[in-house]
Order: structure tokens, then sequence, then C-alpha cells
């Protein structure tokens, strides 16, 4: 693939565009906004690390939040003060409870953390296919869910785990967001992403030329467990405090319902599906609130919003599975050829 | 209590859940075997059961036909979940049914909430049924409504083995399961086939409801969750889309989880669950059919 | 024979699978009455033709008719209802259900329980040891006795047109002799079969006409007894691949 001058340009402007995002934005626009740019930055990532199996190499795991949840808690613990191990986790092994790490190191060691789980994982649960690997990372995600509440030297069982500080802020979520896209993107849209793609629509093909089916999931499931427990490490530095139920199956849906909103087999489309479902949540939820329309009140239906999401994600389901990209990636025009010939190459070979 | 009167005491517990699991299993796997599709929604119906009961008791109506009311509540329940969700997707790939299902689970979980309130109601049990039984002195106890469950289990059984054995729709459901296109080109009206599948496993979801929530005291919209879940391994186990399997796996589950509670130590105890989780995962590596169908094949 | 308008006739039936063109046009007709023979080698689009008739398979041009109706867009189970009976290659057999079951099945699509029972009789004097069966389970029978079943199952649907794939395969060659056999009576008795199958002479001992299948079009077709003799018959499986 010749290296087209415009990519770097146009890196180097989108950059620039996310830095300038980043910190100009609390300026600009208020606290609600604010909080808004950084939860759909920091679900990008989310549903990033969870689109490299589920939409490049055809595991559809469902066991993802497992491993944002083991990166949340496994940065949390980290992350608070020795005086905070003290009083919140006073079974805490003595191997962790003397010092405590700064928000880059607790953030990296939680994802390495996580895609080490991956590796344990992984090793036979990628052997599965279709339907039983769902299955299987429903279990491993269940299994994650008992261990935190029970593990209550650590987590502090179902009680809340608090007392992590806020560390996350918009440029370090939009920094992180620039670090998984580039290297998903490289990762994707390189001869190791033609082999996934290859696994994900033919395996029986792909292995009869050669392809190491086991390999090419394992590593996606083990790189996007990496980001997922980056992921749970922002999340966990955002909410300051949370429980093993934050981390359970209603993240499941949701990061799931932006992932096939977006479209599963392209990166663009997980951060457009993250933009959508985050926006329609948002004003669905304000809706929920009950209003009044001159002498008509509606009133307040908590709950309404994740039904109506429920009935559009089914109508999706319906009428365009694929989602909003499918395959295709939002290039602008820039890179001297489009996604899909790339794709188109990588087949022919 | 000796040994044997504790033995006994769990033996008794394990038969009483199991029965539970068993009952839940079979409408997933009638479910499973006719549309090859996980309907996580089941657990769901099982609520929409239960609640129906509860109002309908509320109401003052005796339990008895409550308990009728309620298992057509989750009958019609799940026909009309068939009809709105399911059939458009029927030829849609694995993944898209898949998550169809988990969005309809989502979707009556939150309907229940927004109805209900998340917090749990109590079951008012009639004193019939709250009545225990104590045999050996007290060392073994049981109440009226584990006699209830293991007896319906029992009798509803048995009238669905007549109805898969007797009946060309029963006859269909087991055709279907095996060969879809072989089951059309006898003739079978495979749709009407599907519809009647969906309502008996439904019913049986309603009456699975009802028991369970009997037990437990209390409904919630959640309530489905957990039971689902544990079903769905104990078909698993016992060989996913069988209804036999479904039973096996049904008591082999609850013997499990008795097991567990009761002769393993007590730092052991509350991973119970992901002991259960982890032997699924064990199943679907290493016996995907499940112990009553070794030869299905385990794709890469 | 053919003085009236035939019961099946097949119009220019075209077949895709995705990108593969399965039928490239076969036209065939069926007389009542008749057996009709379709032969060719593997692959020739003979087991195809059978699927868009029974409506497992759908055409992408071309039609079915059966007795003036045209049946292309009709579903599999409404086409039996119509008086087509197809036993499927590969046999597909249900068998977790016992002997029992499965001709029950097959005459499901029946309202006369007294002309189901005398079927049953016709059915266990045609194949004894299916009376012997009864009960067992129909995936423990040998290739033989499944075939029989599944013959016997498509004959419980008391059809007009019975259509026959491979009914040779994988059956002991004393079974194969008494299957024909009973095939032989069966059209003794006045019923309109399309049968489809790899041992020519068989076939073509049994049918009345047949047609040549090739590479998804009818290369040959005539009156069984001549063609018998016919070297064309040999060259059209022998001969290369368009």
């Amino acid at each position: 693939m010749k290296a087209d001058p415009r990519i770097p340009i146009a890196v180097g402007a989108a950059l620039l565009l996310a830095a300038g995002v980043a910190f100009g934005a609390p300026h600009m626009v208020g606290d609600y906004f604010v909080r808004i740019l950084l939860l759909i930055a920091l679900n990008s990532i989310l549903v990033l690390s969870l689109s490299l199996s589920n939409g490049f190499t055809g595991v559809f795991s469902l066991g993802h939040v497992g491993f944002i949840g083991a990166g949340a808690y496994a940065a949390g613990i980290l992350s608070l003060t020795v005086q905070q191990k003290k009083a919140l986790l006073p079974h805490l092994p003595d191997l962790l409870n003397w010092f405590s790490l700064p928000f880059l190191p607790a953030t990296l060691v939680a994802g390495l953390f996580a895609a080490l789980l991956a590796v344990i994982v992984g090793y036979p649960l990628m052997r599965l296919s279709g339907y039983f690997v769902s299955v299987a990372t429903m279990g491993f995600l269940i299994i994650v869910n008992v261990v935190l509440i029970n593990a209550s030297d650590f987590t502090r069982g179902a009680r809340t785990f608090t007392g992590v500080p806020l560390a996350t802020t918009l440029p370090w979520v939009i920094g992180w967001l620039a670090v998984t896209l580039l290297v998903l993107a490289r990762l994707v849209y390189s001869p190791f992403g033609r082999r996934m793609k290859a696994v994900r629509d033919d395996t029986i093909a792909a292995s009869a030329v050669g392809i190491s089916v086991l390999r090419a999931r394992l590593v996606a499931f083990v790189i996007g467990a990496f980001f997922a427990g980056v992921g749970g490490s922002l999340y966990a530095h955002y909410l300051g405090s949370f429980s093993p139920n934050t981390f359970y199956f209603a993240m499941t849906m949701n990061l799931i319902a932006m992932l096939v909103l977006g479209g599963m087999g392209s990166l663009s489309g997980a951060i457009i599906g993250v933009i959508c479902v985050s926006i329609l949540s948002e004003l669905l939820r304000s809706v929920e609130r009950g209003f009044t329309i001159g002498d008509i009140t509606v009133p307040a239906l908590f709950g309404a919003s994740q039904i109506v999401l429920g009935f559009l994600f089914i109508l999706i389901m319906i009428f365009r599975p694929k989602g909003i990209m499918g395959d295709r990636e939002l290039t602008f025009g820039l890179s001297g050829r489009s996604a899909n010939q790339n794709h188109k190459e990588g087949k022919d070979r | 209590m000796s040994q044997l009167e504790y033995i006994l005491q769990q033996v008794i517990n394990a038969v009483s859940l199991g029965s539970l699991y068993a009952l839940v299993a079979v409408g997933l796997s009638i479910v499973f075997g006719v549309l090859k599709l996980t309907n996580f929604a089941h657990g769901d119906v099982m609520m929409v059961g239960a609640f129906t009961t509860v109002l309908l008791i509320g109401l003052g109506m005796p339990f008895v036909p409550a308990m009728i009311c309620g298992i057509a509540a989750s009958a019609i329940a799940g026909f009309l979940i068939e009809r709105i969700a399911y059939r458009p997707i029927r030829n849609a790939p694995d993944v898209t049914r898949l998550l169809t299902s988990l969005a309809v689970t989502y979707i009556l979980e939150n309907l229940g909430i927004l109805l209900f309130t998340s917090s749990p109601r109590n079951f008012p049990l009639p004193d019939i049924l709250n009545s225990s039984w104590q045999l050996s002195g007290g060392a073994i106890t049981f109440t009226n409504i584990n006699v209830l469950t293991v007896l319906l289990t029992f009798v509803s059984l048995i009238g669905l083995g007549w109805f898969i054995t007797r009946t060309t729709i029963g006859l269909g459901m087991r055709a279907a399961a095996e060969d879809m296109q072989a089951a059309q080109l006898v003739g079978l009206n495979v749709n009407k086939v599907i519809v009647v599948a969906f309502i008996v496993a439904s019913a049986y979801a309603g009456l699975a409801g009802v028991l369970w929530a009997a037990q437990a005291g209390v409904v919630q919209p959640q309530m489905g969750f957990t039971p689902l879940l544990k079903a769905f391994v104990a078909a698993i186990i016992g060989g996913f889309g069988s209804i036999s399997g479904a039973l096996l796996g049904g008591y082999m589950l609850g013997a499990l989880e008795i097991f567990i509670i009761a002769f393993l130590p007590d730092t052991v105890v509350p991973y119970r669950d992901a002991i259960v989780f982890a032997l699924l995962i064990a199943f679907l590596l290493f016996r995907p059919g499940g112990l009553l169908q070794p030869n299905r094949e385990i794709k890469l | 024979m053919a003085t009236a308008d035939p019961l099946l006739r097949v119009d220019n039936l075209e077949v895709n699978f995705g990108a593969v063109r399965a039928l490239k046009g076969v036209s065939l007709d069926v007389y009542e009455g008749e057996v009709i023979a379709l032969v060719g080698a593997n692959g020739a689009g003979k087991s195809t033709t059978l699927r868009s008739i029974s409506g497992l398979a759908r055409a992408k041009s071309g039609t079915v008719a059966f007795a003036g109706t045209v049946i292309n867009k009709r579903t599999a189970p409404q086409i039996v209802r119509l008086g087509i009976a197809h036993s499927p290659e590969g046999r597909r057999l249900f068998g977790g259900l016992s002997v029992a079951e499965n001709l029950r099945l097959g005459a499901c699509t029946r309202s006369d329980p007294e002309g189901v029972a005398r079927d049953t009789e016709k059915m266990f004097v045609l194949f004894p040891i299916l009376r012997e069966r009864w009960r067992q389970l129909a995936g423990t029978l040998s290739g033989g006795e499944q075939q029989q079943l599944a013959l016997a199952r498509a004959l419980m649907a008391a059809p007009r047109l019975l259509l026959l794939d491979e009914p040779s395969l994988g059956v002991a060659p004393l079974l194969v002799r008494h299957i024909f056999d009973a095939l032989a009576e069966l059209k003794r008795q006045g019923m309109t079969m399309l049968l489809v199958e790899q041992n020519i002479a068989l076939a073509l001992e049994l049918a009345d006409r047949a047609y040549v299948l090739r590479t998804g079009k009818v290369a040959l077709s005539g009156i069984a007894s001549e063609l018998r003799v016919d070297d064309r018959v040999a060259q059209a499986y022998l001969g290369a691949a368009e």
C-alpha cells in the first residue's frame, strides 16, 4: 500500500482539532456539554474496544464489560491513597496497601491486567464459534461479577467502591481516544486486519489458506480487552464511586446498542453509533422527566426512554442490521483509496 | 440432626429447586429446538405470569384461578413476542437474532420497572401453602409450596409427554426441532408449529414464574434474570433443544447448587454462581451437546 | 399415454445458488401414470430440479405447473397439500422419532383417518420391515430400511406425484432390488413418479421416459427403452463441462 502523503496531514489535522476541542471546550461551552462530550469520547473508547472482536473478527463477545469492570476496579484499587486504602479496604493484602499510583500508570496497569485476563480466558474460548462463544463470554461476565461481589477484601463486595480521585478530564479522554483510534486503525487496515476479516467472513476458508483462526481471534480479543481495561480505568476515575453492578448487563446492552447502530465492521461507525445513541438517550431522558404543552401535562415516565431505545433497536435488527455505516468508514475522501478498496485488495490475495 | 437426616433434607431441597430449574429449562429448550434461538426474554415471560398472579390475588381472586390466569398471561406474552419480534428476523444471521432477544428482555424489564417500580412486592401466599411439614421430629422440614412445585412439575411434564407423542402438532414440534426442512417436506405448517411451541414454552415459564415467586415470597421486575441464566446452564448441561435434556439438566443443577451450599466450606459458598457458570463454559468447550447429545460438533 | 395435459410441466427453470447457476433452463413434462427418470452426472442439477418442484428451492425464472396451477411461489407445505410428495436426497428422516411417528407425520396433511389406516397397511405390504421396526427410532435403522421408511413417509401423503431422489444411494444391493420391485408395484398401481437416480440401469428399467441432465440443462430426452442402448447417454455423463 503506497504511502499517501495526504494521510499524515489528515491525521495531524484531526489531532489538532481534537486537542482544540479537549482544551478549548471547557472554556467555551457549559459544564453540561463538556460532560456530554466526555461521555461520548469515553464510550467511544469502550465501543471501539468492543468492535475489535465483535465487529472485525466475528466473535460476538457478551463478556466485554467484564474486562471494563476488571480494569475499573484494578485502577481504582491502585489509585486510592494509602489512607483511603486503610479506611475502605482494611483487609487488602500487604502487597497492595502501601502505595498508590498516579492516574496514567494506574490506567496502563488496568489495561494490562485486563489484557492478561483476556489471554487466560480467550485461549480456550476463542476456539468456539458463533452462538457458543457469545454464551461462554456471557458466562465470563457473570463470573467476574460474582468475584467482584465476593472478593470484598479487594472490592468492598457489593457495597459502593468509593474514593477514586476524579482524574478523568476531557483532555485525558480525547488523548486516549486518539491513541485507541490510531492503534485500532493500524491494526484493522493492515495485513493482520485482513486476516481478521477473513476469519470473520469465512472461518473454514480462512483456515484452509493457512490463517491461524485462534491466533487472529485471540489477538483481537486481547487488544480489545486492553482498551476495555483502559476505558474502565477512565470510567472509574470519572465516576469516583461505583459498584459491581455498574459493570454488568445494563452497560453491556448500552455498548452493544451503540456498536450495532453505528455498524459493527467500522471504526468510524462505532463513534457515530456512540454519538447517536448518546444524543438520543439525552433527548429521550429529558422527555422522560415529563413536560407540559399548553394545557396538556405529560407525567414523568422513568424508564420509558430505555423502552423506546429497545424498540428502536429491534427495528434496526429487522430493517438495517448492518447499522448506519455497515462495513464502510468515513474517510472524508482523504485517503487515496476507500476502505472498501483496501478490503477488496486483501480479498484478491 | 444426624448425617442421614441432613442428607435427606438436602435431597428435598435439591428436588424442589431442581423442579423449578427444570420447568424453566424445558421452555427454553422447546424454543431453541424449534427456532434455534436463545430466548433471553423467557425470564421476563416468567415475570409476566408472576406479576399477573400477584395482582389478581390482590384483587381478591383465589390462588388457583390466579395462577391459571398467570400462566395464560405468560402464554399470551410469549405469543406476542414471537409475532412481533422474532418472526420478522426468522432468517436473519444468528447474531442478529441473539441481539433481538436481548433487546426484548431489555424492553420487558424496563416496562416492568416503569409499571411496577423496581422494589420487590410481596407474594401473598394462601396459608395452606405456607404450612410446613416436619419429619423426624423437626429435623427435616418442607412447606406445601415445595410439595406443590414438585407435584405440578410432575403433572405438567406428563402432560407435555402426552402432547409431544400423541398429537400431530406435538410430533411436529419434535420433527421441526430435528430437521425444519424435512418438516416442511411432509407438509407440516411450520408457522403453526412454531407458534404452538412458543405458547407451550411460555406457559411453562408462567408456571415456573408463579412457583418461583411463591417460593421466594416476592416479585420484582428483574426476577426472571437469575432463573433464566440458571435454566440456561441447566439446558446446556442436559442438551440444549431436548426436553429430556432440560429435565436432566434442571435436576442436576439443583443438586449441584444444594450440594455446594450444604457440603462445601463457607468461604466457597458465595462463589457458587461462579462455579455454575464455569461449569457452563466447561460444557460449551468440551461437551456442547450436553450430557444427552454427545454428537454435536464443536465448530471453530 | 399422453392424451391430456401433463400433470407436471416444468418450463425453462433457472435456479441460482448465490453466484452458482445450478439450473440454466430445464424443461420437462410428466404425464399422469408415467414414471420419468432424471439422470445425469453428479452436480448436473437433478436434485435441484426436484427441490424446485417441491418448494425447497426458489427459481430465478421459469415456471413449474402442477395440474394446471403454477406452483413456483408456493411454500413446500402448500405444495404437499396440492398433491406432490418428495422423498429427498439423504432421506431426511426424523431420526429421534420412531417409524410410527415418521409415518404419522407423513400423513399430517390428511384428514381421513380410515384412509390413513388403509395406507399404512399398504405400506406394510410394500415394505414389511416397517411393521417389524414399528416402534424403533428411525435413526437406528439400516440404510436400506431408512430408504424404505422415507418412501413410505412420502407415500403416506397420498400424493398424485411422487418425487424420488436417489433411492438406491447407501442401500445394500439386495435391498435396492426390493425397493425397485416395490416401485414397480407402485407404478403398476398407477402412481406417477419423477425419479432421480444414479443407477442408470435401474432407472431406465423402471421408467417410461427419461431426461438426461448435464450441467444444468437437458442434454437428451426420450423413451427409456431407446435410451438404454443410446451411446449419447454415456457421453452426456462423461462429456466435458461447459
